[in-house]
This record gives C-alpha cells, structure tokens and sequence, in this order.
C-alpha cells in the first residue's frame, strides 16, 4: 500500500482500459461462454441449441473415452514431472560443486527453455522415427522393437521424453538457485559433524530444497497438463488409440475436429476447475512457503 | 564446497558433460539431418556428421519453402512470427505496466474488482477457452491478420504483478518528492517510474518474446491464409504435408531455424533471461 | 519568504484514528520553528499535512496570507528534505536540482544559475554529473538540501534529514544547517525526535505528544519551565527526575502536587539534606558522573562533578526555586 497517491478518478481508468478490456473480451466473455455452452445441446446443423442442465457433465463421465483421457493425463504430468525434475536435481546438484565452470555449464543447459513445445515435438519425432530414427536403430541392436505409432507405451515415452527435455532448463534453473540459497555454514556444520556427502545431501540440503521443490512440482504439473498440446500435436496427435490423449489436446478435438461444442464447452470447465485449484494451491503454499 | 574429493567432482563433470550431450541430442540430429540431401535418407538411418547441403537447403526454404506443403517461404513464416512476438512482448508490457501504475498509484471505486479481473486471468489458460475465443476473435473479424493472432494474448496477470511489485518496493518519498517538485501523474510515471523500471522491462521483454514466438495451438487456429502462418506452426503443417515424401532435411531446416531466435535471446541475453524468469514466477 | 499558520489543524485516518487534533502554531516569517516529539506523536503528519501530501480533516494551513487546504504540493511554494532523501536514482545530481524547476518551466538560463548557486553554497559542484548511488550519505544529504534551495520556495520543511546519517556526521551537518538557515533567512519546518537536536535547532520548539501540541517555546523557556511532565522528561539529557509526590512527603511545599521534578543537576550533595538516595550504579562521563539511586522505591538521577565522594547512600538537597510541579492527572505544571 502506498501512502501517498495521486488523486485523480478518471486517470486510473484509462489506464487500466486496455488491459481490463482486453480481459473481458478475450478471457472473461469467452469463459462465460464455456460455461454456458456447457450446458446446452446444439442439434446436428449447430442451429438450434437448448438447455440439458448436467447432461453434458454426466456424459462426460460415462465416457470411457473421457476418462481414459483423465488417466492418460495424470500418467503423463506425474511421468513429465518425476523425469524433468529429477534430472534437473541432478545437474543442479552437479553444477553447485562446481566454482569456476558454473556458468558455462548453465549456458549449455539453459537453452531448451527457448524451444517452442511443438518444434521440441518434432525433434523427439525425427529421433525415434521409427524408419529412419537414431534411437529406434539404437534400441534394436539391443533387442527392442520401437514403434510409437503403433505401441502405446512407445507412444507415452516419445511424448514423455520430448516435454521433459523442454523443461530441464526452467527445473535447473531455479534448483540452482534454491541450492544457492541453502546456508554453507549448515553443510560445514553437518560435515563437521561427521556427515559424509550423501548423508549431507539427503538430512541438510534436500529438506532445505522443499520449498523450491515444492513450487517446481506445482510447475511442472501445470506444464504437463496445459503447455504440451504443442508437443501431442507434433508427435502423437492423441494416438495411438488414445493413448496420448491428454485432456487439453481432446478439449481441442472434440471441439474443433470434432465439432461437439456442448462436449468441448463441459471439458473446458473442467479444465478451468483444476487451473483454479492448482493456482490456489500454488498460491496458498507457495506463498507462505513450506520452510523449517 | 566442502572437502576436497577429486573423485567426486570428476562425478559431477561426467553428470554434467552427459546433461549437456543429452540436452544438445536432439538439436544436434535435426542439425545434422538438415545438412544433408533428401537421398541421404533412404539408407535408412539419419547420419551423425554434418553433409554438404547446409547452404542449398537453408537458402532453398528461406527463399520458397516447400510448395506442396501449401506453406509460404521460411523468411516470410518468420517474419510473421517476429512480428506476432513483439507485438505480444510489447503489448503485454505496455498494457501492464500502465495497469499496475493506476492499481498502486490511485485509490478509487471498484479498484479491488479490477485487480481481481486480472487476477484471474492467470486461471484461464488459451488452452481451456479455445472454443469459445476462436469464435470471439471469428466474430470481430480478427482470423488471418496480425490483429487476431496477437492481441488476444497481451493481457497478461503475470506481467501486472510482476510491475506492482516493482512498484511496491519503489520507496514512497520518490512520489512525494516528485509531486513537490510539481509532477503530475503522467510525467511522474515518464520521468520517474518508466526509467526505473527499465531493467525489469528488459527481462520481461526476453521471456515474453520467447514466449510470443513459440506460440502454437493459437496461430493455429487463426490462420488459415498460408501468408499469416508462424513458423512454429507452419512447421507442423510442413511435416505433415511431407509424410508421404519425406523430405527429412527441409523439415529439420526449419526446425533449426524456428529454433535460432528465441535460444540466441536466451543465450545472448543470460543475465536478463534468468532474472525475468525468476521474477515473473514470484 | 511567508508565515505559516497552523490554525486547529486535525487528521482523523479513514479508520477512525485520531493522529493530530486542534493544533495552533503560528509560524512568523524567516522563524526556524521544530517539531519534536517521541515517534507516533503525529509530528510527521503534521509537517506532510503542511506539504499537502496528507489531507486535512480539521482546520486549516496558511501560507502567507493563502488558505492552502486544497492546493497540490507544488503549488504551495515549499520544499522538502526527506529522511531518505528521495533523491531520483537514475538522474544526475544536476538533473535533480533542476528537476523541479524544469517542471515549473523556469528559463534554463535561470535554472543553471541556481543550480550552480546552490551547489557552491553546499559545495557540491564537483559532483553535479554523478548519481546519486555514487555519492556518500552525507553528500546525498546535501544534494536534497540543494534540491530545495534551488527552488527559492516560501518555506523548506525537513522530516528527519539528518536521521540517516553517523552520529559525527550529524552535528557536523546540523550545524550548517543552522547556518544556511539564518544565511537564507527561509520560515523552516523542521521534524525530529532528538530532543538535542532540537535544542540546538529551533528558534523555538513545538513539543508533541500523542497528537496534541503540549508546549511552544524558545528551548531555553521550555527547558527551564516545562508546561508539563511530558515535556519535563521529554526534553534534557540526562532526563529529568519525576517523582511521585508521595514517596517524598517531607518536602516542603509539595503538598498540592502529584509530581515533583527536579532536573539531575540541581541536586546537590549535602549533609543535612532531605533526600536520602541508596545508590545503584555510576556511570562516568570523564567531566562528570551520572548517579544512579532510589529513594522512597523512586528512581533518581544526579549530575556530580567527577571528583566528588561516594558512598552507598548519599543525602541530597536541592533549591526550591529549581523544583517543577505537576498535577497527579493532568500532568500540567503548578505554580
């Protein structure tokens, strides 16, 4: 709160205009909408529409395709989330050894943030094509048949794989700088007390980490669920039989390829729910920190 | 560091040196492939050292592109893209940094309902409401134009949280001093606030121009007219159209080039990059 | 040059909270008047409902012969020197003197001339081009000084400017301030919480206390006759003894007070004196001691010429001219 402030009444208004405009006619306008259509049925011409109450909700839920789509989604952010965070712990952990080389090491592993979801998807694609892919020849002189367009958990892993390596760099990042801000003084107290470099990891620094790990799991939750349509749509668009399908590419489909807008409208709701409660989440904990 | 363990830190430079091979994976392949010719695929694995047609091929899609595909030329699809990340980049700054101004520097009615309109839309990703945008944006005529693929993206809680906070921790006196010294808002907010928030510009400007630029499912779907198309997801149109032909190393060109932008923003511009995104996650 | 006039001037906060209520000062022209009181007495308000950055609730500010109530701060032909100095980090020194003036549209011929005046006054010309983060706190603390000279205004109001700086630097700088301010002849506000400060400073003193003004004066008049115990224990060092009538009902002539001071250095050691004080520690000055004592279960404090005798119990005697009384409720001073 500031204590002295200009006065005027209009000002402020114009200048939040464009902003607040921009809110209501490209956010707010369009999440009414969601709603509302999620509560209609619109007939075979998308002509007529009328009011069915939660019918679209409990259709949803008495689809099994739907609700493969929720199990996909769930496998695939706590899959994204373990890998991408635990090879960022690791490199992080690495680099903080490290006194003269820290910033290359950083510039080295920084970059993927910078590639788009969608060109990360196409990589990994090119890379475990399975006619003329590196991988694929690689895991078949070791006895694997690789095939993402006809396997599913092939298909997971490639779409795995391509989220996780985007994410590495935003992990390490802020690792870094959550180790960094681990106190030396704790690390030499437990070394003196006898604490060999592992042990001073798992009781000192580890638990000291909690709060940015925490805030990295909320992250990196969010990532997996919402920013990598991009790479569903470059790789695996949803297949094979589904097994892609993750609920933010099928909102997509449904709704555009589809066409069912009623069924698009209630999976877009759904969606809204668990952004809000994710921010919540982050909100409530992140801000007050889970610390010692 | 601790004690001196050699072994242990010949550990952490492998881990590391394998993170980087890893990371770099990837860019490297698609690096390679695009320097070969499309013959050079039919053996049946990608080579792993650089070919002779680097500059036949980049030259080839930068110029025209592959014409089946129904995409423009790779300079053209980048420069739509360039132009769509700094019109969000710049927008969102703009829009922001005047709204945290009339949110920390006035007191009037409704002022709690405003910050709350833009609270939220931190809670309505483009991913959850793309239904009914698209119609939106269909609606005002904004499909196939500059218009409809930026400005639906600009308003950002993000960046106006970032500016308040930067506000907040300005120390009052400076508004006091300047009020003395017969400023009013506006040249306050010219003279004074725009100049000191010129470093978080700059780091804003970095995430949210990388961010702009990788956009994808949005450009998508607005465009339809191959002259709007973003080369990030022109790429996907690129790849899909030579399925049936597969032309490995121009698709990898691309890629190459989609990629070139925002990695030499992140690289050239380290310090800067690492502080917007720490930031803007506060 | 102006007068300032502060007539029933009140704040009452939006949530109710009284922080000044019914102040009348009447501030003549080239007067050098200090606002002093312990911190949350309302001194602070006081002086930025002057500059017009706190709105009036009660009464009025004139400056000169105008009603000020509703006119901008930079309308009202003051300047200010603040605590932190507020000096705008990413201008040049020069650019922050000038800044005001640019504003008021001042021809840059006249803005160079003051700017330059000013800086040889303070003698801050070799810093003109620097930042302000360049300079030290003492040198940051002239540049405001500057910044509100060059503005030639009707008063300059200063809240706390020398707070911020090393305890040497301090009396240095308080001096010249004292100095400009009679060179200049400008009506000043000044606001501190250092009794010493402002002894030195005033022409006179306003003493405040939990809103309320509870003396004016010259520092010699409210040192020696404080209108209250506030102001009796406020201003002084080492402060004054405030005793409980009660604890000494021996003491001629004290009968119809609640409170009897005595400042530490009207005390006296003598044989037959009526006070007799157990002493509880001394701590020495070099040219004096301060005694430490009880008597009666008060607290006393005595002033003693550093070769003077100690004993674990002293017997005190004092003048009864240097005795100040006060009513047990009120607090007032009775005479």
């Amino acid at each position: 709160m500031k204590r002295t402030i200009f006065n005027n009444q209009l000002l402020p208004w114009l200048l939040l205009a464009p902003q607040l405009a921009i809110t209501f006619i490209f956010f707010l306008w369009p999440a009414g909408q969601a709603i509302k259509q999620s509560f209609l049925r619109e007939d075979a011409f998308g002509i007529n529409s009328s009011f069915v109450g939660l019918a679209n909700f409990r259709a949803l839920l008495d689809s099994p395709e739907y609700m493969n789509s929720l199990q996909v989604t769930a496998v695939f952010a706590v899959l994204v989330t373990a890998l991408s965070m635990g090879l960022s712990l690791l490199l992080a952990v690495a680099v903080d050894r490290m006194i003269r080389s820290t910033r290359l090491y950083t510039t080295l592993l920084v970059w993927p943030y910078a590639v788009a979801p969608a060109v990360a998807g196409i990589l990994w694609w090119f890379i475990f094509n399975p006619t003329i892919g590196v991988m694929p020849y690689v895991l078949n002189v070791i006895g694997y048949d690789w095939n993402h367009i006809s396997s599913k958990t092939d298909a997971m892993i490639l779409v795995v794989v391509a989220s996780a390596w985007k994410q590495i760099s935003y992990n390490f990042l802020f690792f870094v700088a959550g180790l960094q801000a681990v106190p030396a003084s704790l690390r030499e107290a437990a070394a003196i007390d006898g604490a060999g470099p592992v042990r001073r990891f798992f009781d000192i620094t580890f638990p000291l980490l909690s709060p940015t790990t925490f805030f990295l799991l909320v992250v990196n939750i969010v990532y997996a669920m919402f920013d990598t349509f991009g790479v569903i749509d470059a790789t695996t668009e949803g297949g094979p039989a589904q097994a892609t399908n993750i609920m933010v590419y099928k909102v997509y489909f449904d709704g555009f390829v589809g066409q069912n807008i009623g069924s698009s409208a209630a999976q877009s709701v759904v969606l809204m729910l668990l952004v809000v409660t994710l921010t919540v989440i982050q909100f409530r904990w992140v801000e007050k920190k889970v610390e010692y | 560091m601790i004690e001196n363990r050699p072994g242990l830190n010949l550990l952490a430079h492998l881990v590391l040196v394998l993170g980087v091979v890893v990371v770099a994976l990837p860019v490297w392949v698609a690096f390679v492939a695009s320097t070969h010719s499309a013959t050079d695929f039919m053996s049946g694995t990608v080579p792993m050292w650089p070919g002779p047609h680097l500059v036949e091929n980049y030259s080839k899609m930068l110029d025209s592109g592959v014409s089946t595909s129904g995409t423009p030329p790779v300079a053209r699809m980048m420069l739509n893209s360039l132009i769509m990340a700094l019109a969000i980049a710049v927008g969102k700054i703009a829009i922001s940094i005047l709204s945290a101004f009339a949110i920390v520097y006035f007191r009037f009615p409704f002022r709690g309902l405003a910050f709350w309109c833009i609270f939220i839309t931190l809670m309505l990703p483009v991913e959850v409401r793309i239904v009914p945008t698209f119609q939106v944006v269909a609606g005002l005529g904004l499909l196939n134009s500059y218009a409809g693929l930026s400005i639906p993206l600009i308003a950002s809680a993000t960046a106006t949280f970032l500016f308040r906070q930067v506000f907040l921790t300005m120390p009052d006196e400076l508004v006091e001093a300047a009020r003395i010294d017969g400023a009013g808002p506006m040249k306050f907010f010219r003279d004074i606030l725009l100049p000191l928030s010129r470093t978080n510009m700059a780091a804003l400007f970095v995430i949210l121009f990388i961010y702009g630029w990788n956009q994808y499912l949005w450009p998508l779907l607005v465009t339809t007219d191959a002259q709007y198309y973003t080369i990030v997801a022109g790429i996907k149109r690129m790849a899909d159209a030579v399925d049936g032909l597969p032309q490995w190393h121009l698709v990898m060109a691309t890629a190459v080039l989609a990629m070139l932008p925002p990695v030499a923003v992140v690289i050239g511009m380290q310090k800067l990059f690492v502080k917007g995104l720490v930031e803007t996650e506060k | 040059m102006a007068s300032i006039t502060l007539n029933n001037l009140g704040k009452v906060y939006p949530g109710g909270t009284r922080a000044v209520g019914d102040v009348n000062i009447d501030i003549a022209d080239g007067e050098f008047i200090v606002l002093v009181g312990p911190s949350g007495c309302g001194k602070s308000t006081l002086l930025r409902m002057v500059a017009g950055l706190e709105n009036i609730t009660d009464g009025e500010v004139r400056i000169g012969e105008r009603v000020v109530n509703q006119v901008e701060p930079a309308d009202r032909d003051i300047a200010m020197v603040f605590q932190n100095y507020a000096l705008y980090p990413h201008m040049s020194v020069r650019q922050n003197l000038a800044y005001g003036l640019k504003n008021r549209r001042t021809p840059k011929a006249e803005i160079d001339r003051r700017v330059n005046e000013a800086a040889e006054i303070l003698q801050i010309g070799q810093f003109l081009d620097r930042k302000p983060r360049a300079l030290s706190g003492g040198q940051r603390q002239r540049v405001a000084m500057g910044r509100a000279i060059v503005r030639e205004p009707a008063a300059f109001l200063f809240d706390e400017p020398l707070s911020n700086l090393d305890a040497k630097l301090r009396v240095a700088m308080r001096l010249e301030i004292k100095e400009l301010q009679k060179r200049l002849r400008t009506t000043s506000l000044y606001v501190t919480h250092d009794q010493l400060e402002a002894m030195t400073l005033a022409d006179r003193l306003v003493v405040l206390n939990g809103g309320k003004v509870e003396q004016i004066g010259t520092p010699l008049e409210v040192y020696r006759r404080p209108a209250s115990a506030f102001v009796a224990g406020f201003i002084g060092s080492p402060a004054m003894n405030l005793i409980d009538a009660r604890a000494v009902p021996h003491l001629p002539g004290t009968a119809h007070a609640g409170t009897i001071g005595i400042r530490p250095e009207d005390l006296t050691v003598t044989p037959d004196g009526p006070i007799l004080m157990d002493v509880l520690a001394v701590e020495e000055l070099g040219a004096q001691r301060l005694v430490h004592g009880q008597t009666g279960g008060e607290k006393l404090t005595i002033t003693l010429p550093s070769d003077s005798e100690l004993a674990d119990t002293l017997r005190l005697g004092f003048d009864r001219a240097s005795l100040h009384l006060f009513h047990r409720e009120t607090g007032v001073r009775i005479d």
